[in-house]
């Protein structure tokens, strides 16, 4: 009785996530492989002839390659914010969590706001236009960081507190210097918590539409998720193109969910529920 | 002897110990570890944040300004277009924060439940979390296009005269906010299913015992037991709703006309005008609005958490 | 854009490794270009809309065809807020291409032509252009651009097959128009198309009838310029009531709400919808979309109250200027390349490349004899002398949010005169921030 109630559950949850969560994507597929003509008409069908590689090769070549520009400039962001992220958001939670003072508290209530107070948009292009790095990939680069560091640094606390101390004091008394004692004792010990860092600040930056539109506008420095609109013009839209585009900016995150897939949901949740 | 024990003021002590120099341990955790990223930090997040009180009260081109005192602010409450952001940034904020975290706990008592494929059926739910929101924005405006979108089309099969989604200025705000949902649900879902799956064995066990009926179990023990979850899940969810941007701009711009706009877009549309001052304006009244709702509610929340 | 290119892996990888190494941001010019050797060259400046580069790349090759120790090398900028910040960056800073392309009327009067550009005045074609283009590209007396691409009429295209079937004729006045609508309507036939999930289409109304304005009153644009007449007031709210009107007839076609551009178009053409309130430029789309039938469709200007003062609001095409630090054999080649494009060669180079929207802005030039039906429609009112320069190329001030404001309006989320008062109040920010005169 109620395994066969279950079955029928299961049955229909299958069924229903598949029409909610699977039809959209099979769209975007779809649409990528259809002619321009047919794209145009929008609708949930097979295509007539398959024209995927065409449109995916099109898309690609777009505006003198701007999207694989766009990909290089995205892939580039992605690792040297996140690497930075790392190493510094780490250096801060290790430090706060184990050296408790008047900072320490500083450093909370700064972590907290970095979480929650939106950034002030105008302001920070002022900052960046007076450093010079206003439209530079490295001032996006420091933004990014910036932006980061409070959730990266409560995933590493947290982290960091499981370790215990007498770890350190066995350096200590091996005469291990501070430096050597971070970079060669603890920092290879929180690979765990890193790898999590690593998969949400990954695709968060990847992902991220807002920051790139506003501190490093301009075609000539395009970044993956700012492309889609190319294929909007004022007269006209290129439907076929504009999904090809959307799968291939899909595809990153597709193969990091397909390797990844169980580190990123524990992780997304340990960060979520300690945090 | 007293003359002894009454040096006098300048002498010097009598017995000078062995100490090391007057130089304070060295800490093995040495604060310039908080450096570059307080320097970072610093540099493009807290000078911008109080900057912007200073530039909100200004006409700015970036490089001279103006001093207007309370103009901007002014605009901003007197202007109909400016004011339905901010009602709608906190319907927006509401609605995606209640729908996420009701249908999050459903699929999260779903695929914490003895089904077929859960772990395939966590996985699907949890993949539109990974997907750029632009994609994913792009998509359904043509989905949810009122007379050819796929949407539409499905629910005519059915009989249903689908609304206008998008276009319609009743439904617009709402359509992109259930969107929303369906791209978020996934990690309040995980986050749940964290919080459930940590409920030590034996409350169901007892529960069991007891037979208590499956709505029992869910007031009774899930839901009192899986409260941390559901603080994250509210707050996350909140602080992301009334920032929300991204899925905005790239379903209706905030339209149609101004009807969809919220503070973020209105922020952006000021902001590629030229009204700095008035952007950031925005911003500031952006800042407090999430700060007078985040803060106050994570303490709340918190504390329930400390009571119990 | 599909001009099919061939795979270079090697230049990508090496500017791959060079973006990655540099750190800094690649850029699409990165890749792709490669030089010519051999005489001079001219860089070439264009925003990236079709319709700008395709006439540059058509004007290049045939300047260079003709002047073979000259290449001009067109290169692209985004258009739009961003493209004004590139121009104006690279013209003060030196290090604008040698020539480029860039709107006239207050945009232009923006880049400090007096102090940036280079003065064309003295050259021999200078004096051969339309009188109505000339202000919108000189500063006192001296004129700085030479017109490229062709101009554009705002106002309504029609179905001209629908407008024989039911015999009615080109409206005079705005009563006509609405008289005309009403009886396309008890036809069955949409007589007004909206197509407002392209929000800039909804604008058309307000800014097309700017020459009934002007009509009314000669000095508007300054005095608007000055701050002492609003959109609240008449004769200017009449674009917004016009709006207005039309959506309360019931006039649009039932789903305008959602309707893109080019839908909009493939419905004039099938004439599905008579009336089209849009730019004469739409002539691109239908020769792309429905060559056989683009001659089906007819332009008038938008109609007024007063059919002796009837006329078209036209938009006038970009000038092609020359930075003043071009020097020397690079002056030359510019001058010399300015001539081309304001010649009648240059016009029929330009033609080639793209369909003109318009009357070229050059005296001598001729419009081919199988120019689309809307472009003659258009030239007869130039010809005629009863076209009047959009606003935007008389008054340095637009508001930003007009075309959500039209959205509302002609979706009657709100009254045509509270549209026209939101819309000052945008104004009025716009020209505040600019520091003009009178807006305090």
């Amino acid at each position: 009785m109620s395994t066969k109630r279950h079955l029928w559950l299961g049955l229909l949850a299958i069924v229903l996530f598949g029409v909610v969560f699977f039809v959209p994507f099979a769209f975007i597929l779809f649409t990528a492989a259809k002619t321009q003509t047919e794209a145009g008409e929008l609708q949930f069908s097979l295509p007539t002839t398959w024209a995927l590689l065409q449109n995916l090769k099109d898309a690609l070549a777009a505006r003198d390659y701007m999207l694989i520009i766009a990909f290089i400039n995205s892939i580039v962001l992605t690792v040297v914010s996140v690497a930075v992220l790392v190493v510094l958001s780490a250096m801060v939670a290790y430090v706060a969590q184990r050296r408790q003072s008047r900072w320490s508290g500083l450093v909370n209530f700064l972590v907290l706001c970095g979480l929650i107070i939106p950034p002030a948009v105008v302001p920070t292009v002022w900052v960046l236009q007076s450093l010079g790095l206003f439209k530079t990939l490295t001032g996006l680069i420091f933004v990014e960081i910036a932006f980061g560091l409070a959730f990266c640094v409560l995933l590493f606390r947290a982290f960091i507190a499981s370790i215990p101390r007498d770890l350190d004091e066995a350096a200590i008394i091996d005469g291990a210097s501070p430096t050597r004692l971070f970079f060669k004792i603890i920092f290879p010990l929180l690979r765990s918590v890193m790898v999590t860092v690593i998969i949400v600040q990954s695709v968060a930056i990847f992902n991220d539409f807002a920051n790139p539109l506003y501190f490093l506008p301009g075609d000539e420095n395009a970044t993956v998720q700012l492309t889609v609109f190319n294929f909007q013009s004022q007269f006209n839209t290129q439907y076929n193109l504009l999904f090809a585009d959307i799968l291939l900016i899909t595809i990153p995150p597709l193969l990091l969910f397909l390797f990844l897939n169980k580190r990123i949901v524990e992780g997304m949740t340990a960060g979520a529920v300690k945090g | 002897m007293s003359t002894e024990v009454e040096a006098p003021p300048s002498g010097r002590p009598a017995i000078t110990t062995p100490a090391p120099p007057a130089r304070r341990k060295k800490s093995p955790y040495p604060y310039w570890f908080y450096l570059p990223a307080a320097v970072i930090f610093f540099v493009f997040f807290v000078v911008p944040t109080f900057s912007s009180f200073f530039f909100s009260l200004t006409r700015w081109d970036l490089s001279t300004w103006e001093f207007i005192g309370l103009d901007n602010y002014v605009a901003f409450f007197q202007e109909s277009a400016l004011i339905t952001g901010l009602r709608n940034t906190l319907i927006y904020a509401v609605v995606t924060c209640g729908l996420k975290v009701v249908l999050g706990m459903l699929l999260a008592l779903l695929l914490t439940s003895q089904i077929m494929a859960r772990g395939l059926l966590r996985s699907v739910v949890f993949f539109p979390v990974l997907v750029s929101t632009i994609g994913v924005g792009l998509t359904f405006t043509v989905l949810m296009d009122p007379s050819n979108g796929l949407i539409n089309k499905s629910l005519a099969l059915v009989g249903i005269n689908g609304p206008a989604w998008l276009v319609d200025p009743k439904f617009a705000l709402l359509s992109v906010a259930l969107v929303d949902v369906w791209k978020g649900v996934g990690l309040a879902t995980v986050i749940f299913i964290a919080g459930i799956v940590s409920i030590p064995r034996e409350y169901f066990e007892a529960s069991a015992t007891d037979g208590a009926s499956a709505v029992q179990r869910f007031w009774k023990i899930i839901l009192p037991l899986s409260r941390p979850a559901i603080t994250t899940v509210i707050i996350l969810a909140l602080i992301g709703g009334l920032r929300s941007f991204d899925l905005i701009w790239a379903m209706t711009r905030g339209g149609p006309g101004f009807t969809s706009d919220v503070i973020a877009s209105v922020i952006y549309k000021q902001y590629q005008a030229g009204f700095y001052g008035l952007s950031t304006a925005g911003n500031v009244v952006l800042f407090l609005l999430v700060t007078a709702i985040v803060f106050p509610l994570f303490r709340f929340l918190t504390s329930r958490e400390v009571d119990q | 854009m599909r001009f099919a290119k061939s795979w270079r892996p090697i230049p990508l990888l090496a500017a791959t490794v060079a973006c990655i190494l540099a750190l800094g941001a690649c850029s699409a010019g990165d890749l792709g270009s490669s030089d010519e050797g051999g005489g001079t060259t001219l860089s070439f400046l264009v925003d990236n809309a079709e319709g700008s580069v395709k006439p540059a790349e058509g004007l290049a090759a045939a300047f260079h065809a003709k002047n073979p120790d000259i290449t001009v090398e067109v290169q692209t900028r985004p258009g739009g807020a961003e493209g004004d910040n590139v121009v104006k960056t690279r013209l003060s800073t030196g290090e604008m291409t040698d020539v480029f392309l860039y709107n006239s009327g207050s945009l232009f009067q923006a880049l400090n032509p007096q102090q940036n550009l280079t003065p064309l005045t003295g050259e021999s074609w200078a004096n051969q252009l339309e009188d109505i283009f000339k202000p919108t590209v000189s500063v006192g007396n001296e004129l700085y651009g030479a017109p490229i691409t062709s101009s554009t009429g705002g106002g309504i295209l029609y179905n001209r097959k629908v407008y024989e079937e039911l015999g009615l004729q080109v409206p005079t006045t705005w009563a006509d128009f609405m008289a005309n609508n009403a009886k396309i309507k008890a036809a069955g036939i949409d007589p007004v198309i909206g197509t407002y999930a392209d929000t800039w289409t909804s604008q058309l109304f307000v800014l097309a009838d700017f020459h009934n304005i002007a009509a009314a009153d000669p000095g508007w644009a300054q005095k608007y310029t000055a701050g002492r007449v609003k959109y609240a007031q008449e004769p200017a709210v009449k674009g917004f009531q016009r709006l207005e009107e039309v959506h309360k007839a019931g006039f649009q076609n039932k789903d305008y709400r959602s309707m893109k551009f080019e839908k909009g178009v493939s419905e004039l053409a099938a004439g599905k919808g008579a009336h089209y309130p849009i730019l004469s430029g739409v002539v691109g789309n239908l020769a792309a979309s429905d060559p056989e039938r683009i001659n089906d469709i007819g332009f008038f200007g938008q109609p007024g109250d007063d059919a002796a003062k009837n006329g078209a609001t036209i938009w006038m095409p970009a000038g092609l200027y020359i930075p003043k630090s071009t020097e020397g054999a690079q002056l030359e080649a510019a001058k010399k390349f300015a001539a081309f494009v304001a010649s009648t060669e240059g016009c029929e180079a330009q033609t080639k490349a793209f369909p003109p929207s318009g009357p070229y802005m050059v005296t001598a030039c001729e419009l081919p004899a199988d120019a689309p039906q809307v472009v003659k429609d258009l030239v007869a009112y130039v010809d005629a002398g009863k076209v009047t320069t959009a606003l935007e190329f008389q008054s340095p001030i637009k508001g930003p949010a007009l075309e959500q404001i039209t959205v509302e309006v002609g979706s009657g989320l709100r009254s045509a005169a509270d549209g026209a008062a939101l819309y000052d109040k945008d104004v009025k920010k716009q020209a505040q921030q600019l520091g003009l005169p009178g807006w305090e």
